[in-house]
């Protein structure tokens, strides 16, 4: 078998995990907050903000956040070595796809516990 | 395996059946959502920051680019999530035939379908 050392997990069963973990947190999340949005239709700044003032709903976005960045990650990566031949245009891809993750986590938590 | 069968790996000679339409489709709108996560977090900063930006925020969905951008988003979030559903049915070993794999296809697409509409029409 042949090592990988730019897949999330080391491993596609471990990739294979995250993928589907993070994609039900994820679809919960959506859900949550679709549902919360439909519900208001008469949405005021006050509610929405109480409602991201709340830690369990901190906690909810963070968890969403990071999957997004895990879910991503292993999307993205499965793209790029399904698609992108040369070694270096591969990886500086992924590099591209790593920045934007990290950048997306740290505004992420700067946004959420800005509230 | 034979190594010298006969192979046609050139994608525009081969018309792709239903789930292989249903798939790649999924792959797109995770690649497009890759890149909307930008926009969902420039919307929710500003909708958290005050309620100057929130109405400000919210008087942008008058812009009609705006709204098809968010219908672009949420096209793709919605697709992604229905043929997601699908991927966690199969992995549970539904739909794993290749008659059923195409109802499944089918069922996906038209799902997906009928969430791109209803999410324009929450938009307009």
């Amino acid at each position: 078998m042949v090592a990988s050392v730019t897949n999330l997990g080391r491993s596609g069963l471990y990739d294979w995990v995250i993928q589907r973990l993070t994609a039900v947190i994820l679809a919960l999340y959506t859900l949550f907050l679709v549902g919360f949005v439909a519900a208001s239709p008469d949405l005021q700044f006050a509610q929405w903000q109480g409602l991201f003032a709340q830690t369990w709903m901190k906690v909810f976005s963070l968890a969403a956040l990071m999957s997004i960045c895990g879910h991503a990650w292993v999307g993205m990566w499965t793209i790029s070595t399904d698609y992108l031949k040369n070694a270096g245009v591969r990886f500086l891809f992924q590099l591209v796809c790593a920045g934007f993750l990290f950048v997306y986590l740290v505004w992420g938590i700067d946004i959420l516990w800005s509230v | 395996m034979n190594s010298i069968r006969p192979k046609n790996l050139d994608l525009s000679t081969i018309e792709l059946p239903l789930p292989a339409k249903a798939s790649i489709i999924h792959r797109v709108s995770g690649f497009i959502l890759f890149f909307a996560v930008a926009f969902m977090l420039s919307a929710l900063a500003a909708s958290l920051e005050s309620a100057e930006s929130f109405a400000g925020l919210k008087a942008a969905f008058d812009n009609g680019l705006v709204k098809f951008i968010a219908w672009g988003i949420l096209s793709a979030l919605g697709y992604h999530f229905v043929a997601g559903i699908k991927h966690l049915l199969m992995d549970m070993g539904i739909g794993e035939t290749k008659e059923s794999g195409r109802t499944g296809a089918m069922i996906t697409l038209v799902a997906g379908l009928i969430v791109i509409v209803l999410a324009g029409v929450w938009v307009w």
